[in-house]
Parts: structure tokens; sequence; C-alpha cells
């Protein structure tokens, strides 16, 4: 008996191998490489665009990263430093160009690559792959912040929108009619990028020098920075404050425009998408033009989001990756891209290709306004300490009804702190 | 007090009954010894040798993204941290959660104990439905209670619009002591049953015969209840302390669900996982663990001295 069963063992134990063994060669035997790009999740554009770009020599599968742009940058930079070989491609929040490039994870762009790159792509996108004057990574998608506005509600205001507005118009607006202006303040990225924009329209910059890396030159205690500081205050102050303001991210920010107080919105393109699904006819109400003034007379610099595709320093099919990369980036597979996600191309040419077809889901002035806006957009400072620079002003700006005029000094002084291990973040 | 009270008198001190232990029971130890050996080796191995690492990691300005930076800074991460207002204030707030929830769960868990150990019909359904939260994951709790909590769809601003400090408009997440108390309750919610469950099994080890001995003397159930139940629970109810106090002590995945640490609301855990994980920061990080490691020993000290048990009688050995 013992013995009977010893055999029925080994020979399950022969199987399993033999069926293990058969799987290995049978993906042996297509001979094909696998490049495995790690994307941030949206509706399907990358994986069409990954499909499209797979060749007779290599496929290129996708996965997911998480939704936070926080928790992408966590779960890749932990990979990559202990030289995962598993990451070909990788989709990147702008923010973290530098901090990846500076560690070495990602593999240098062939020249004739960055001169393509550079090339056809806008401004604010090449300026956000650039880090130590070489393009590291290749600029695939580039998003902006525009203004958003419910037509019945400036209407009944008596709001002229043909002319730039200011930030102090739009929240006097809207309080003095009863409506909303929707921002993202929740303690997140999403609030930097609003409070970056804000800073970079009244003429300023979070932080220059940042080639001293350490010991770059804080700017946020500065004119501008008090400038931002004092929309922020007025709008969380002001009868115009969504009650979650705390907590309003780019979805919070859209129910509110979507809902019966809705009557101002910054938010990303891809959110002209958002409406027509659950409630047709709603984007005739929508208008839109360029992102609001810090300053009055001074025009403002609407957020730079997006992503670059970056070939990971540790895989073990660089040369591939790269041929995948320039044909994910060029300028028909962006239009592929920001067709079904709404995310817009990261060039001129994007907008053209395959026809047209970007024309046919949206107004010709709107696609306009996205091109403006992102030739005037500012990106958030090119630093490798990016992520504390961003986590001291969340620390310090958040809540929003916190904020005062003594903020950016308190601000600055942490965020220092916190750069030279004197604080914790 | 103990004089007051009918402890059970048949079990010796424990030092008395190791004097006296026979060479049969000397054998047994010896043996007990080599066969815990193993498990002691791989023991020290997976949880002894990390520790090591942590705290020589803590003696370092390390960073995972400029790992060309690392040096050596002895104590100086540990005079950073102790010296942070940021690290005491998620002390703090670690301190209320534990104080807060694990009060209100030995209460409530108490009267569900009592339930479950006295009821009489549909035992099995009403023990089993008292434990339905315990078998939730944590975080699967915490987005419940987010989500009840919320502004835009939650319904406890619905329900308890009636009481004057609640409106539909109040934002919970948006100011530190309504989102504490957010958290806290998704927190007490969710273990109480485990504290239930502890206390179940004191409640089952309290003998009948002292509770009748007591009813036949006249004691009334208040009486009962004090002076007989609860001084013979003291050690199941030490071990249900002490198992919640140092879990609610690393509260870390509600908050993080619930508000990602926003209006001061971090805990010591979370501090600590942010600066390893999110700022790679394993140097400043493994000093926050090693702080963490030491104040869990010490509370875990605190309870057992409070509550004046021997752990070796809490197990019912002699």
């Amino acid at each position: 008996m013992p013995r009977a069963r010893r055999s029925i063992a080994v020979s399950a134990a022969l199987m399993t191998a033999a069926g293990l063994l058969a799987a290995c060669s049978a993906s042996a035997n297509e001979g094909k490489t696998e490049l495995v790009w790690y994307i941030n999740p949206d509706s399907g554009g990358q994986a069409k665009v990954a499909a499209n770009c797979s060749t007779d020599s290599y496929t290129i599968t996708t996965q997911v990263l998480p939704q936070d742009a926080n928790e992408q940058r966590i779960q890749l930079a932990r990979r990559l430093a202990a030289n995962d070989s598993g990451i070909d491609i990788m989709s990147i929040d702008p923010p973290f160009t530098a901090e990846f490039a500076n560690a070495g994870f990602l593999a240098p762009l062939p020249q004739d690559l960055q001169d393509k790159l550079k090339e056809q792509s806008f401004k604010g996108a090449t300026d956000a792959a650039t880090w130590d004057g070489q393009m590291v990574v290749a600029p695939f998608w580039s998003n902006t912040q525009v203004l958003w506005y419910r037509k019945s509600f400036v209407e009944k205001a008596g709001i002229d929108m043909g002319q730039p507005v200011t930030w102090d118009q739009i929240i006097d607006a809207a309080a003095q009619n009863g409506g909303k202006v929707a921002v993202q303040a929740n303690k997140y990225e999403g609030y930097v990028v609003w409070i970056n924009a804000l800073i970079s329209g009244a003429g300023g910059e979070l932080a220059t020098d940042t080639e001293k890396g350490l010991d770059m030159k804080l700017e946020i205690d500065s004119d501008a920075g008090e400038a931002a500081a004092k929309v922020i205050e007025k709008l969380a102050h002001s009868a115009a404050a969504p009650a979650d303001l705390s907590v309003a991210q780019e979805g919070q920010a859209g129910a509110t425009f979507g809902g019966p107080q809705g009557a101002f919105m910054v938010n990303w393109t891809y959110i002209y998408n958002n409406y027509e699904g659950t409630d047709p006819g709603f984007n005739k109400d929508i208008g839109y033009t360029r992102y609001p003034q810090t300053v009055e007379g001074e025009d403002s610099r609407p957020p730079y989001g997006g992503i670059g595709l970056g070939v990971s320093a540790y895989s073990d099919h660089v040369d591939d990756a790269m041929a995948a990369v320039e044909c994910i980036t060029s300028p028909e597979n962006q239009e592929v891209n920001a067709e079904i996600t709404g995310n817009m191309p990261a060039s001129q040419a994007g907008y053209a290709a395959n026809g047209d077809a970007l024309q046919k889901t949206y107004p010709a002035d709107l696609l306009q306004l996205f091109q403006d806006s992102l030739d005037n957009a500012a990106p958030r400072t090119v630093t490798p300490y990016w992520s504390d620079i961003s986590g001291g002003i969340q620390s310090t700006w958040h809540p929003a009804s916190g904020v005062s005029s003594s903020t950016p000094a308190t601000s600055q002084t942490f965020i220092d702190n916190v750069l030279h291990g004197r604080s914790l973040l | 007090m103990s004089t007051a009270t009918a402890t059970a008198t048949a079990t010796p001190p424990a030092g008395k009954a190791r004097a006296k232990a026979s060479d049969r029971s000397r054998a047994e130890n010896r043996l007990g010894q080599k066969l815990v050996a193993p498990a002691v080796v791989v023991m020290l191995l997976v949880t002894a040798w990390p520790m090591i690492q942590a705290i020589y990691l803590s003696l370092f300005r390390y960073r995972l993204t400029t790992p060309d930076d690392k040096s050596f800074v002895g104590l100086s991460n540990y005079l950073t941290v102790l010296t942070d207002p940021l690290f005491w204030q998620d002390t703090l707030n670690t301190v209320i959660i534990m104080v807060v929830t694990v009060a209100v769960e030995l209460v409530i868990g108490f009267a569900f104990a009592m339930v479950m150990h006295r009821i009489v019909f549909a035992r099995g359904a009403i023990r089993t439905s008292i434990l339905i939260p315990y078998g939730i994951i944590t975080v699967v709790s915490a987005y419940a209670w987010q989500f009840a909590f919320s502004l835009n769809n939650g319904f406890v601003n619905a329900w308890f619009a009636w009481l004057p400090w609640i409106s539909p408009e109040t934002n919970w997440f948006g100011s530190h002591w309504p989102a504490m108390f957010a958290i806290m309750v998704s927190e007490i919610w969710k273990t109480t049953p485990f504290m239930a469950l502890l206390l179940l099994a004191g409640l089952s080890q309290v003998s009948e015969d002292m509770i009748e001995a007591a009813e036949v003397d006249g004691a009334t159930w208040w009486q009962r209840l004090w002076k007989v139940i609860l001084p013979n629970m003291r050690a199941a109810i030490m071990v249900a302390v002490l198992f919640r106090a140092l879990d609610a002590f690393r509260i870390f995945d509600n908050i993080f669900v619930m508000t990602r640490g926003a209006q001061d609301t971090e805990s010591s855990s979370f501090l600590t996982y942010r600066q390893v994980i999110a700022q790679f920061q394993l140097g400043l990080g493994s000093a926050l663990s090693v702080l963490l490691f030491l104040t869990v020993l010490l509370l875990a000290w605190l309870i057992v001295k409070l509550f004046r048990v021997d752990l070796a009688q809490a197990r019912g050995e002699a």
C-alpha cells in the first residue's frame, strides 16, 4: 500500500513538472520577446496602443499601476531600486521624472529619438521630460487644465467670459449668485498642481537653481506665493467654496460642477468626456476658457500634466523597448490614445493625426484652447526632490481653510527643514 | 481589594511550584526546550535578523532614490524624530485612538460576550452574526465607513441630521476631531467582536458553582458581576486588553483609507510608513520603526504589570 501511494506521488510530481516544462517551452517556442509596459489606469487607450505597437519580434503587454500618482511612483521606484528586470517600459508622471532619472533608473534615450521627440512635442512637454540637459522620458500625452463654466450660470450672473478672467472675479461671481467654484484641494498631488499654477500665474516659481540638488533656492515665500495664498484663502472662506473642498479631487470637483450649484471648475481635459454618458445634453451647457489669472492683467500659467514613457535601466530588452517607445509616442498613436481616454496628445501633430479624428469628438475651439494652454503651461519644478517639496506643501497648505498670508513663509521653512533632514515630513 | 473578592484559590503561586519541581518535571522541561528549539531558531532568523537590520539602518542617512548619499549619522535620526513636533502629535493621536477604542470595545465587547454566553435560543446564529464584522477585511470596512460618513454619498448625515451639530453639509473628514471620530467608529465596529470572543473564553471559565454560591449568599446581580465574575476573568480581560491595545497602537489601514493622514489624523505606524515607503527614507524610517517597537514593548510590559497577572497562570498552568 505505501509503495502504491509512493508511486502515485512520484508520477503526480512528474506530471506536474512535465506540465510546467511544457508551458515554459511553449512560450519559448514562439520566440517572441515580451515587453512589459506599466501603465497608469485609463479607459483602455494604452492597451490599444500596446496592441498597435506589438510587432513580429515582440509583444507589448500592459500592467496597471495604482490610481494615485504617488502610489505609482512608490511602486515603480521600489521595484527599480531592487533592479527588477520585469519592467521594460513605464508611464511616468512628470513630477517624478527627475527623481527617477537622477537615481539612474532610466535607460538613456538614443540621441536620434530625443531629437525626434523634441521636434514633435509641445514645449511644456519637453521641459517636463528633460533632466540635466537630456530628454529622459518620451512625452506621450500632455494634459492641461482649463476653466470650465456653466453657460446658464454665467448668463444669469452676467459675466463676460470672452475676456480673460481672474480668480477674484469667478469667486465673487459664484458667491453672489449661489454657485460653487470647484477645485482640487484634498491633501494630494492635485492640490499642489493648483498651488503651482497659482504661483506661476503670479510670475513666481516654487524653486529655482534646482541643479544644486538639496541646496536649491525655494521661492514660495515671495509676492507670488502670497498672491496664491490670497486666492486660496478667499475661496475657502467664501460662499463659493464647495462643502467638500478639503477632500475634493478631480472626481469630486466634477460632481460639484455637474450638480445644481455648479458654476465654475478648473479641471483636466478629460473631464469633458465625463457627463454625456450619464446626462445626455449636459455638454451643451459647458463653456470653457483659459485658466483664470492669479493677478489681473498677468497671463495665467495653466497646470501641466501628462505621461512620459521611460525605459527601465534594468530591462533585458532595452533596444526593443526603445523601438516600442518610438512607436507608442508617434503622433498617430497619441491620437488613438486621446480618442479613447481624453488624454490629449503631447504633440501638435497628434491633434491633426489620423485624418483629424479628434475634431469629431471635441469642438475645434476646445482643441485650440488645449493647445494654447499647453504652450503656456507651467510644469511643476523639475527636481529629484519633488516629492519632498510636494509633501511639504501638502502638509502646510492643507486644509485650504487654514491658509493665510503667513502660509508661504511657514511652508518654505518647513520644506527647507525637510530637505535637510531637520524635520519629518 | 483581593481579600473581598472570591478568586479561585486552588492554584498555588507559580514560584512555589517551580521550587518543588521533581526530576520528572525537570526532564520534561528539558525535552520541551529541545522540542521548541527549531522553532526558536526559525523565529530568530525571520524576526531578529530584520530587527538588527533596522537598527543598523537607523544609524544612516540613506534614501533609496539617492543611494550615493548614504552616510553614517549615528543617533542623529533619533534626535530628529524625538525633537519633531509631528512625531509627538502622531504619538498622541495613536494613544488617543488606542485608549478610546479599547475602552469602548471592552464595554461593548463584554456585553456581547454576556449575550453569547447566556443566550439559549439560536445560539449559533447569534454568535455568528456578532462575529461577522471581525471577518471583514479592515480595508473593506474602512471603505464602507468612509462611504457612510462621506458628504456626497454617505448615510450618516442623512440619518443623524436631527442632531443639532450634524447637517447635510457636515464634512466629517474636513477637520481633526470628526475625522478621528469616524476612524475610531470604524475601528470599534471592526474589532469589538474579537474583544467579545476573548472575553467569552474568560467568561466560560468562571465556575457556575461560585456564581450560584454568591447568589445563595444573597449577592445582587451587580455584586455577582463585580465581586465574582470580573475578578475571576482578570487573566482573560488582560489578554483581551493586551492584544487589542497593541493592535490599536499599530493602527494603519483605517487611516490610510479614510483620510490618508490628512487633518492631523496620522498614527505612529502611518508616519513610519510614509518615511520608509513613500519618502524612501530608509534611515529615518528605520529609526521610527525601532521607536515604535520599543513603545509597543513598553505598552505590553505596562499592561501586564497593571493587571498583576502571571502569564503562566493565565494559560491555566500551575
